[in-house]
């Protein structure tokens, strides 16, 4: 059986001026399955956006959006896809029901105003939807732009950070809804700078770095690429030295230590390492042990260790930096 | 051509709600020109003579040319405030017509242009103007007035896609408030120095102002005028279909493509 591709991209490239935003960014995407683009500030995330939903031309390479040709069936592809960007574009001076009746209408969806309250509800946003939307706040009008873009059951849905910056009750149900989306076959492309997100939505997970894809794979692949986190704390010097030793053995891998608290960590990448078994050999070769844990690597250790460490190790670094 | 009509429609629609929904730009462009008539006419106008007629009877026509021009500020700073929401891109991944936007932000404010007329010439009863020609010559006036604000909201929606900032559509916004000043609109041309007076007479607001003025039998023609002055009519025909040639392409392409 042939895969077919909601999302097939070669060699794309964007400049800015000086700025070479992509660098030939290959993006393929099952269709029916969610692909988390996931990348720091400035690895081309939103221009890739951009590209694949006709807002602006590559100077290079191409690619297929539901099967039709980016830049020769450029209509085509419109009919086919749904996108809600970064910053939310929907009109302030319109209601939210006047916001969705419109897109419906420019849509050609039939019965307008139906399909209008109907996702006026199922994005909590009933109401306030006779309200300027202007007045709404930034969770509601990032709930309103996911419902706009979902006015006839896009085929490819695009993404483009969908929830940074939302309340725990607005991402759930952003969420929610891409599930849902995807359980009815869709294909969503969601870019994302919090791992979290990708773990959670993401059937797989493209890395972005620089302009190019640096690494792709299901979150389980990407994460046993890079194994598992070991950790031991211990009362003195001494007996770090001792747990050093066994960690040694027992991953193969160069240990760090961490003088100041005791502690001792490895990298392991044998799935067969349990922390009982980390314990008991520990226990039999005479280490007083405080604390032991072995960790799943999260989307942060992958990040870190596939793209060179450019990126943040975590979301909030990003808004400290800005702040 | 029939999705055009249709996408048309709906963003007219549009324009038209939001108009209702946040009527600050509209009650400012409808009140200003009323009070810019009160105010020149009674001030400038126990200052001015105008050969061949009152003050106030050619100020009118004059002013409804300015405001009309004035739609390069209301095209610009609607075009810019979409871009700069995000609106305009969220309508490009629309399978919406390319031309459908800017037609239907155009046909909206025409719309609102003559319905604003009304009002503005009611006051202009008020202070003194007639209807001193034709019924069907004053017809040809408001259309070709209609005509002339159509081709300016182009100029405007171009120029409102180039900026892409709100802010900066606003500042550049209020300096088409100059554009009248420099023509026949508030004072007749031929008192101006040489040269300042063949710029006023190559401004196309002169055109159109001379030729509602001649259309609704306000004030003559000038003697010795530019070309597009002493012939206003065909004047301001050429000078709107020349606006709309250029700009018209222009504003659809910028349009189409966004920020590159």
């Amino acid at each position: 059986m042939t895969t077919t591709y909601g999302v097939l991209s070669e060699g794309l490239e964007k400049r800015f001026g000086e700025v070479h935003a992509l660098r030939g960014l290959d993006l393929a995407v099952a269709e029916g399955t969610v692909c988390g683009v996931l990348g720091p500030n400035g690895a081309g995330k939103t221009t890739a956006v951009r590209l694949l939903t006709t807002l602006a031309r590559p100077d290079a390479g191409s690619a297929r959006i539901a099967g039709h040709d980016l830049l020769r069936e450029a209509a085509a592809v419109r009919r086919r896809i749904g996108v809600t960007g970064q910053d939310t574009s929907i009109d302030g001076d319109l209601t939210g029901r006047e916001n969705l009746r419109l897109f419906a209408r420019l849509h050609r969806v039939g019965g307008a105003a139906g399909r209008a309250a109907e996702l006026l509800e199922r994005f909590g946003l009933t109401e306030a939807a006779d309200r300027p939307a202007s007045g709404w706040s930034g969770g509601m009008r990032r709930r309103l732009d996911l419902a706009a873009s979902l006015i006839r059951r896009p085929e490819v849905l695009f993404l483009d950070e969908p929830t940074t910056g939302l309340d725990p009750a607005s991402r759930n149900l952003i969420w929610e809804a891409v599930r849902e989306l995807a359980g009815g076959g869709a294909t969503v492309l969601l870019t994302t700078q919090y791992l979290e997100e990708a773990d959670r939505l993401a059937d797989d997970i493209a890395l972005v770095d620089r302009g190019r894809v640096a690494h792709t794979g299901s979150p389980a692949e990407l994460k046993a690429l890079v194994g598992a986190h070991a950790e031991v704390v211990v009362a003195d010097a001494e007996a770090l030295v001792a747990a050093a030793g066994v960690l040694d053995r027992l991953t193969g891998a160069q240990p760090s230590l961490d003088r100041e608290r005791n502690a001792v960590g490895a990298v392991t990448k044998d799935p067969t390492l349990t922390l009982p078994h980390l314990v008991r050999t520990l226990d039999a070769a005479g280490v007083p042990l405080l604390d032991a844990s072995l960790r799943p690597p999260t989307l942060d250790d992958v990040f870190l260790r596939l793209t060179g460490g450019s990126g943040p190790r975590h979301p909030l670094d990003d808004k400290e930096r800005a702040a | 051509m029939s999705t055009l009509a249709y996408d048309g429609t709906a963003m007219l629609g549009r324009q038209l709600r939001r108009m209702r929904n946040n009527p600050g730009l509209l009650v400012l462009t409808q009140t200003m020109p009323v009070s810019m008539l009160l105010f020149f006419g009674y001030v400038f106008g126990s200052a001015l003579a105008v050969p061949g007629a009152e003050y106030r009877s050619f100020l009118v026509p004059g002013l409804l040319v300015a405001t009309a021009a004035g739609g390069v500020m209301t095209g610009m700073f609607q075009s810019a405030q979409d871009v700069h929401r995000g609106v305009t891109d969220r309508f490009r991944t629309l399978p919406v017509s390319r031309a459908a936007v800017p037609v239907g932000q155009a046909a909206a404010d025409v719309l609102v242009t003559a319905a604003g007329t009304v009002p503005f010439l009611l006051v202009g009863l008020a202070v003194g103007w007639r209807v001193e020609g034709g019924a069907l010559a004053a017809v040809g006036a408001v259309a070709l007035l209609l005509l002339f604000r159509f081709a300016c909201v182009w100029i405007g929606m171009y120029l409102g896609l180039l900026t892409r900032n709100e802010e900066a559509a606003g500042q550049l916004g209020g300096a088409t408030f100059l554009l009248p000043l420099l023509s026949s609109a508030y004072i007749p041309t031929a008192g101006l120095p040489d040269g300042l007076r063949t710029v006023a007479e190559w401004n196309p607001i002169s055109a159109v102002a001379t030729a509602l003025r001649d259309l609704f039998g306000n004030a003559p023609v000038p003697d010795g005028a530019a070309w597009p002055v002493a012939h206003p009519v065909a004047g301001s025909l050429g000078w709107c279909a020349v606006l709309l040639v250029v700009f018209v392409p222009l504003a659809v392409r910028q349009y189409g493509r966004g920020r590159g």
